[in-house]
């Protein structure tokens, strides 16, 4: 019996040839018309802004290093980055996936709202900061201020954490599985429940990891910072 | 908001290359810092007892074989100049600081951008490709340098604010970021006696280093001992005649990325300067972690 679900259409972008503005502009203006959601970018070479503002189903493959803001405000797409990505990667992503094979500079995922990032190697400093409900797994270690404020959402770590992880979180949880040199102000260790070993195994199995969920500690706002207390003398 | 680069030649057959490699570095630099550039380039050192200035004449005409007789009528040695534009390079064997002095008195218009036995300096106002081809900058040949595209933020746009700095002799500085406290710096080294030309903070970090260099440190003891005497952003970037450093500021604030291959050392605030590099697929890159120092020796 033939197949009868249409093959998607792909497109390839050469950035080292077609300009950066023509790949976005196709991306948001003309591939849901023209029946493309298999885009291919090639020899991206560190430029910025690659791929941001999706809001359809797409599949994004960039072939190498990317700069600033890779998929910022992505919606819906699938983007993956077969190299490193500067600062910014999925900043303030709404759903989707965002896929960064390499490691990732500062402040990946930052005020993410919904999708996943995962990162496989790294992220340097402020990973998932202002994290407002997006999920963030790194295979790596993080940078100093990972998850500084984060309201919603989870960030699974795999490798280590440096200083001040999950400075003044809100309702976000971390997820660490290596060495924390420091917690941040009102964070603190949480024993495991069976609902965070579910959610660790869940996103770890969607991130293509393969690590056991009882090997990472869990960490959460103490809430001491909610209410605004006079005689603390601004110590926290 | 500025850019930086720097290159090291392991592989000495690259050292001919070395501007040509640099210059698309530069000039990928350029949305970060698109109101000066200036390069610092580490080459062959001139033999002993001599020293080479690099001297910039801005808008001042400068009639350089006369001025050449008249330091050779000051001074009883022997003295060469390889002029480019409003920027020549002085070899003399004189004492480089009565040289310094005397340019000082009898030729104000002409600024000193460095003295050493290996560097030469060069910076001014305009776009970054500009003074690439101003200074002609694809045929420097040496074995390190540390370039600049400046975005001011924190003093004028004039050529003396532009990076690198220099201060004593073959070393060179540059700086993505702003220092919050080169006042108090500046407070503490003068009354040792140390001069300053402009009121820009990166100034003060680079006169605070080669103090302690002066003093005895090593640049890695002496960017140590900054960590807690510079207060403020930075990604600073120095050379010696010898040596390569890059070091981050505690949050890390200002980008930097290295790409390393058995022939070179590369690092640029982003990859887009490096992704030309030949081998670059081969590279390990990687980018500087907070208050670590990283450095290359030739």
């Amino acid at each position: 019996m033939a197949n009868l679900r249409p093959v998607p259409k792909t497109r390839e972008f050469d950035l080292s040839r077609d300009s950066l503005r023509d790949l976005n502009l196709f991306l948001h203006k003309h591939a849901v018309d023209a029946g493309v959601a298999q885009i291919e970018v090639r020899n991206p070479a560190g430029a910025h802004s690659i791929a941001c503002g999706l809001d359809a189903h797409f599949d994004v493959q960039i072939h190498g290093h990317v700069g600033y803001y890779v998929a910022g405000m992505n919606k819906h797409a699938a983007v993956t980055v077969h190299g490193n990505a500067g600062p910014g990667a999925a900043e303030n992503m709404m759903s989707g996936r965002v896929h960064i094979r390499g490691f990732a500079s500062t402040a990946a995922g930052a005020s993410a709202h919904g999708g996943l990032l995962v990162i496989d190697g790294d992220a340097s400093l402020r990973c998932g900061i202002s994290l407002k409900g997006a999920d963030i797994v790194v295979g790596g270690s993080v940078g100093s201020f990972s998850a500084f404020m984060a309201q919603a959402g989870r960030i699974v770590i795999c490798g280590d954490a440096e200083d001040a992880l999950g400075d003044s979180l809100y309702e976000a949880v971390i997820y660490v599985r290596g060495k924390v040199r420091s917690l941040g102000a009102d964070a603190r260790f949480e024993s495991m429940t069976d609902t965070d070993r579910a959610a660790v195994k869940s996103l770890l199995a969607q991130s293509g990891l393969a690590h056991d969920p009882a090997e990472f500690k869990r960490v959460a706002s103490a809430k001491s910072l909610y209410h605004w207390h006079a005689d603390a003398n601004q110590e926290y | 908001m500025c850019g930086i680069v720097g290159l090291l030649v392991k592989n000495p057959a690259l050292r001919d290359q070395l501007g040509a490699l640099m210059v698309p570095m530069l000039v990928g630099m350029t949305e970060r810092g698109p109101d000066s550039a200036g390069l610092a380039v580490y080459t062959e050192p001139v033999s002993d007892h001599h020293h080479k200035l690099s001297l910039y004449s801005g808008e001042h005409a400068v009639d350089w074989p006369e001025l050449l007789r008249e330091i050779a009528a000051a001074f009883a040695h022997a003295h060469e100049i390889s002029v480019q534009g409003n920027h020549a390079v002085l070899v003399s064997s004189a004492d480089p600081d009565l040289l310094v002095a005397w340019l000082g008195r009898h030729a104000p218009m002409i600024a000193v951008l460095s003295v050493g036995q290996s560097i030469d300096l060069y910076k001014d106002v305009g776009a970054p490709a500009d003074i690439a081809e101003r200074y002609r900058f694809k045929a420097l040949r040496g074995s390190h340098l540390v370039g600049h595209t400046r975005m001011a933020t924190e003093s004028a746009v004039t050529p003396a604010h532009a990076h690198p700095f220099t201060a004593g002799r073959d070393f060179c500085l540059v700086h993505n970021g702003s220092l919050s406290n080169p006042h108090l710096v500046r407070k503490r080294l003068e009354p040792l006696g140390i001069e300053f030309e402009t009121d820009n903070d990166t100034e003060a970090a680079c006169r605070f280093f080669e103090w302690r260099l002066r003093e005895g440190d090593d640049l890695k003891t002496a960017v140590q001992r900054g960590f807690s005497e510079l207060d403020g952003f930075f990604t600073f970037l120095m050379g010696t005649d010898r040596e390569l450093l890059i070091v981050r500021d505690a949050f890390a604030c200002k980008p930097a990325v290295v790409a390393e291959t058995d022939d070179y050392v590369a690092i640029a605030s982003e990859f887009r300067s490096l992704a030309h590099l030949p081998q670059i697929s081969d590279a390990i890159l990687f980018e500087p972690k907070p208050e670590e120092i990283y450095s290359w020796r030739i």
